[in-house]
């Protein structure tokens, strides 16, 4: 089938996120929407498969205009998107998940939902494709490609014939990626349509036969492919970037800040064992791997959210194990999760709020200083919002920036989960910027990020994170993106 | 803010007391009563002179000692249910002073009240242990603490604290003269320490909420102690502090009921103004500057009912006691939430229609 | 087995009926996440209102109708307040506990202490001859029955039919309930009205069935803060719900049989206290992960049987208001 869009428009508020898009996905074609964090590409999927409505605008099907309401309504038009985190139900099992929402095929079925049908229809197509999907597994208990995967077999399951992707390689491994990938191909061969939606330029060329590039929520340029990286680059950003250079840093003659020394921790299954690890001021050290290998469990282990089972946690060569967050944190530790407004900022507080709050001791508050320096947060972190909207009224990039803007100035360690996450690649070096400032004071910097590159261009060393095993990268020039990519799946040995 | 905005809003106000007030007079019409004499027997019962000015300022103190107390504990984002339990032991500390501790007045009454503050305080620490120990929610805490709080008094009541005369499980012996709190007057039988504490932890908490990081550090734990701790607030003491707090404020307020009201101890002791302070925060928003207002209209209801039971042997037109102001209440409440979301929704499709119309 | 353990273990069968129900149907409310916290109040006003009805009409029928009626109105209004309106779902169900609580104190006045309809025990042919279980079980009113029958009905329908699945999905994860057809809000209000009719049904269970009657200071005044903590305690699975109910019946009328015993001189208030210190000590053990370290101890195969009855974290999406606007 053929889809056509016809100049959608969706705003939401005074935001004009989707200006006048017109474009065409012809049958069999995998087709990529690029652009950077923020250009439009989701809210534009999600119009197409009926999680949003358009504000205005045409969809064509085949010619014929089609007019539907809701993600259900897309699919029986054909029209399925796997999102970015799965919208399955954690509680449920494989089979369950398989069969809900979905049309019944008996009367039976319509009340009872027929397992050994539904069981049979879900291992015929898993096996079809070579996944592994054990049909009493909780989703929960799945890894994110899994999950992607047995959300394309529900879709594929109900006859959609045009699949939309969105960024379906952040935090999935090589050989994952790999068995994607072919099988979005052979879809493709068999006539169906793939929209991939990709800030990532190699998944781009490796994949699709055709490209669209958002900016700023318009279509800014359309092409066949193959193309290079270079030509794509000039696309999506008018310009070519510089691609930031990372300095040999000599750290031998700093001192220890942190040691980890025999360290283990658990929480649920996921299991950490002897780790080993000693870190020394600037160092900015990368942690790679699939969601929920172990980096974040590392990481709140080392702030004192989390205890320790075994092994010494040494911070300024003062034995740490058994302290709690409070103490490290008077000492200069920084944690922030990912979730931003649910860990991190305070929905309901102003930024001067924030600001008061992190700035200062003692009973009296210094509003004047406050908002001095929420001024002087504003403007160095590019924020766009005013002292006194609540942290809840920004856009989700600008809470990003608060967040990282509120990090004191000479933190001795600074544990950051996907710093910048949901931010431009403009905004991104921003904030990069501002980190490796405070690492060449001293600081040392822990990350974690989904985007391999990230961890590359930044690492001075990468620890690998593997179902709880650890694997350390001493020199990150000596491994390309794809190698990092199989070792996050858990090939160590190169 | 446009006049219509103004007559909007004051609308969306004015229309849930009327509505809450309505539903109330036909609930009396239900039950065969009289309405207007109802309402006006409340009235006169509460605002005619000074005596009934008296009576609701005796109900007013401990209401609004345990809403000062629940504003602290709501601003922390916790649901201190327990308040009526907290209320409890605090009479019960104090009334063992009462009756055990045989001092001049000048130190007794401090002692007592101490004793009391100190009794609302365990069992509100109590409530915020098991909520950050154990992880039992406060309000189960609460309802639990309460439930045994008021055996404890029953039990003392009827056991070890039984009148010589052999009681009758509905109180101790009256307290002796020198454990009674010393009131303004004979005509104005309010008392004076406990007025004075009151308005000053009005002010003084009022001033501690929003001029100090103490009170920043309360707001933040409430909407999000997750983020609060990972920005370097001690989210476990300030939840236990604002518990602390909140069952210092009842201990206090149960210390009215016992050594001024009732100056006894009984069973119940709390009267339901535990329960009424929650309403009472509810109905102000968590705005500490119109408790004392808002609280003397219940506290007069609440005084009011008294009077209407006691009429109504000889008027039965005057159907309810205390539970009827309890439903006008709580009606009075629910109306406000409702009317809340009301103007909520009114005013965001006001908005997004003016945004339209701008574009 | 001697006669008086039968019967001690029928009562405790009996007394444990309406606290069944109403939990049973606050877990259906929560399974769809969300919270009816009005328990205590919609069941004394349901109750009191059951007992009114039956009396006037002499209809035990029409007298269970109306606090059935009465408990899914109060439910409707949690949800019009919460999923509407977008208020606190605590704060309605707070004040609506407190508010039902006293109109049903103030309507009831005329009500209080008179003989009214009480529903009969019928004895099931045949099983109520089974030796010693026919005894325990089979000697009961209706309301008895109905709590059997409704736990079967309710985990059936929870884990095996079409529906259940998307109850569940409402209350763990909205977004992927809506992404499959289902009209969250719509399912949400029906599931709270369902609990609530529920709630109200265990009223009538109370002042139709084992405490019948009505009084000034009502008997089951505290249940509903109990089904609450049951439904807590039962990690939201009816099954462990219904055994939650039972313990606490059980150790009630322990409470009951030692205050008899005259050789134990414990002050009756202070037993009174062991449902509420039990109360919080199972919420500790929930709370507290001993359960869910208990299922790690288990081999995988038993973990992964075991696991719906087992688990006791709350659904993901309890209380929170779904807007797909987002």
């Amino acid at each position: 089938m053929q889809i056509e869009l016809q100049n959608i428009n969706k705003h939401f508020g005074a935001v004009h996120a989707n200006k006048d898009i017109s474009l065409t996905f012809p049958e069999g074609r995998i087709v990529g929407i690029l652009g950077e964090n923020g250009a439009g590409k989701s809210t534009l999927m999600k119009i197409l498969s009926g999680y949003q409505p358009a504000s205005s605008g045409n969809i064509l099907i085949d010619g014929q205009k089609v007019d539907y309401t809701g993600p259900l309504a897309a699919i029986a038009n054909g029209i399925g998107m796997l999102q970015q985190d799965p919208l399955d139900v954690g509680a449920f099992t494989v089979l369950e998940n398989f069969v809900f929402g979905r049309e019944p095929a008996s009367l039976i079925d319509r009340w009872f939902h027929n397992k050994s049908s539904a069981r049979e229809q879900l291992h015929s197509i898993t096996a079809n494709f070579g996944f592994k999907l054990d049909p009493e597994m909780l989703i929960s208990e799945l890894s994110i490609a899994q999950r992607q995967q047995l959300e394309i077999v529900r879709l594929l399951a109900q006859n959609v014939q045009t699949l939309i992707l969105d960024e379906p390689t952040t935090g999935i491994s090589a050989d994952q990626k790999e068995l994607l990938f072919s099988i979005l191909r052979e879809m493709a061969n068999d006539g169906m349509t793939i929209l991939l939606v990709s800030h990532k330029l190699e998944d781009v060329i490796a994949l699709c036969d055709q490209v669209a590039v958002l900016r700023t929520g318009a279509i800014v340029g359309e092409r066949e492919m193959p193309a290079t990286k270079a030509e794509l680059v000039t696309l999506m950003f008018g310009e070519d970037l510089p691609t930031p250079q990372r300095q040999h840093k000599n750290l031998d003659r700093q001192a220890i800040v942190l040691e980890l020394d025999n360290l283990s921790a658990s929480s649920g299954r996921l299991q950490m064992h002897d780790i080993h690890l000693s870190v020394r001021a600037g160092e900015v050290i990368g942690l790679a791997g699939l969601d929920g290998s172990g980096q974040d469990l590392l990481m709140r282990t080392i702030a004192g959210l989390h205890p320790v089972e075994q092994g010494r946690r040494v911070f300024n060569n003062t034995d740490v194990t058994n302290k709690t967050y409070h103490y490290l944190y008077d000492r200069g530790v920084v944690y922030c999760a990912a979730g931003r407004i649910e860990e991190g900022l305070i929905a309901g507080l102003t930024l001067t709020e924030h600001v008061a709050l992190t700035q200062g001791t003692g009973m009296r508050i210094d509003w004047q200083r406050a908002r001095t320096s929420t001024t002087d947060k504003i403007e160095n972190y590019d924020v766009r919002g005013q002292h006194n909207d609540t942290i809840e009224q920004l856009s989700g990039g600008n809470q990003q920036r608060v967040l990282m803007s509120l990090i004191e100035q000479h933190p001795k360690l600074m544990l950051l989960e996907q710093p910048t996450r949901g931010l431009d690649v403009d905004s991104a070096s921003g904030i990069w910027e501002k980190l490796l400032e405070r690492c060449a004071n001293g600081s040392v910097l822990i990350f974690s990020s989904p985007e391999l590159d990230e961890i590359l261009t930044y690492s001075d060393r990468i620890l690998v994170c593997y179902a709880g095993e650890t694997y350390l990268v001493d020199d990150p020039s000596t491994i390309t993106s794809t190698q990092l990519g199989h070792m996050i799946g858990g090939e160590f040995q190169r | 803010m446009t006049i219509r905005d103004f007559s909007i809003r004051l609308g969306l106000t004015l229309i849930p007391i009327i509505l809450s007030i309505l539903a109330t007079a036909g609930l009396i019409l239900l039950l065969g009563g009289d309405p207007i004499s109802v309402y006006s027997t409340l009235y006169e019962s509460a605002f005619q002179d000074q005596t009934t000015v008296a009576r609701v300022l005796n109900v007013w103190i401990p209401l609004t000692l345990v809403s000062i107390g629940l504003v602290v504990t709501f601003t922390a984002g916790l649901w201190n249910i327990g308040v009526e339990g907290q209320m409890v032991m605090g009479a019960v500390f104090a009334s063992w002073g009462a009756l055990f501790l045989d001092l001049p007045p000048i130190l007794l009454i401090p002692i007592n009240l101490v004793l009391a503050t100190i009794g609302g305080l365990l069992w509100g620490v109590l409530v915020g242990i098991l909520k950050t120990r154990l992880g039992v929610h406060e309000i189960f805490g609460g309802v639990a603490l309460n439930a045994i709080a008021n055996n404890i008094a029953i039990f003392l009541i009827a056991g070890p604290w039984e009148p010589p005369e052999g009681g009758s499980a509905q109180s101790t012996a009256p307290f002796p003269e020198n454990a009674l709190l010393p009131t303004f007057s004979v005509d104005f039988p309010v008392p004076t320490v406990l007025l004075v504490i009151t308005i000053v932890g009005l002010v003084i908490v009022g001033f501690l909420l929003y001029f100090t990081r103490w009170g920043l550090e309360l707001k933040a734990v409430g909407k999000n102690a997750r983020s609060a701790l990972l920005l370097g607030v001690r989210t476990e003491r300030v939840s236990l502090m604002a518990l602390a707090l909140g069952g210092a404020f009842a201990g206090l307020a149960g210390a009215h009921r016992v050594l001024h009201f009732y100056a006894s101890l009984r069973p119940l002791v709390s009267g339901g103004i535990g329960f009424l302070g929650l309403l009472l925060v509810l109905l102000v928003g968590f705005r500490i500057i119109w408790m004392p207002f808002v609280g003397f209209v219940l506290a007069g209801l609440l005084a009011g009912s008294t009077r209407l039971q006691a009429l109504q042997r000889i008027r039965p037109e005057l159907v309810g006691d205390s539970s009827l102001v309890g439903v006008l209440q709580g009606l009075l409440v629910l109306m406000i939430l409702y009317f809340n979301g009301i103007r909520e929704r009114w005013f965001a499709r006001d908005k997004a229609r003016k945004a339209n119309i701008h574009e | 087995m001697n006669d008086a353990l039968i019967n001690t273990l029928n009562s405790i069968i009996a007394s444990a009926t309406p606290l069944i129900i109403a939990s049973l149907g606050e877990t259906i409310t929560e399974r769809a996440g969300v919270i009816n916290l009005s328990l205590n109040g919609s069941i004394l006003l349901s109750a009191m209102a059951g007992f009114a009805v039956a009396t006037v009409t002499s209809s035990l029928w029409l007298g269970i109708l109306i606090a059935m009626l009465i408990g899914a109105v109060i439910a409707f209004l949690v949800a019009f307040g919460s999923l509407t309106l977008k208020q606190d779902q605590v704060a309605i169900g707070f004040v609506l506990t407190l508010l039902t609580a006293d109109l049903a104190q103030f309507l009831g006045t005329d009500f209080q202490n008179i003989e009214g309809p009480v529903a009969r025990e019928i004895t099931i042919p045949l099983l109520s001859d089974i030796p010693i279980l026919g005894g325990i079980f089979f000697e009961h009113d209706a309301f008895v029955y109905f709590s059997f029958v409704l736990l079967a009905v309710v985990w059936i329908f929870m884990f095996r039919s079409r529906a259940g699945l998307s109850l569940r999905a409402v209350g763990e994860r909205p977004e992927a309930a809506f992404s499959r057809g289902v009209n969250v809000t719509t399912q949400q209000y029906l599931y709270t009205i369902i609990g609530g009719a529920l709630v109200g049904l265990a009223g009538a269970a109370y002042s139709l069935g084992v405490k019948a009657g009505w009084q000034a200071t009502p008997a089951m005044n505290g249940d509903g803060w109990i089904a609450l903590a049951i439904v807590i305690f039962g990690g939201w699975h009816p099954a462990r719900v219904v055994f939650g109910a039972y313990l606490f019946a059980i150790l009630r009328s322990l409470v009951s049989i030692i205050q008899r015993d005259p050789n134990i001189d414990i002050p009756v208030v202070l037993l009174n206290n062991l449902p509420w210190i039990l109360m919080i000590v199972t919420l500790a053990l929930v709370s507290g992960g001993v359960i869910d370290r208990l299922l790690q101890m288990l081999p995988l195969h038993w973990q992964r049987r075991l696991r719906g009855i087992l688990r006791s974290n709350p659904p993901e999406a309890l209380g929170q208001v779904f807007n797909n606007q987002k």
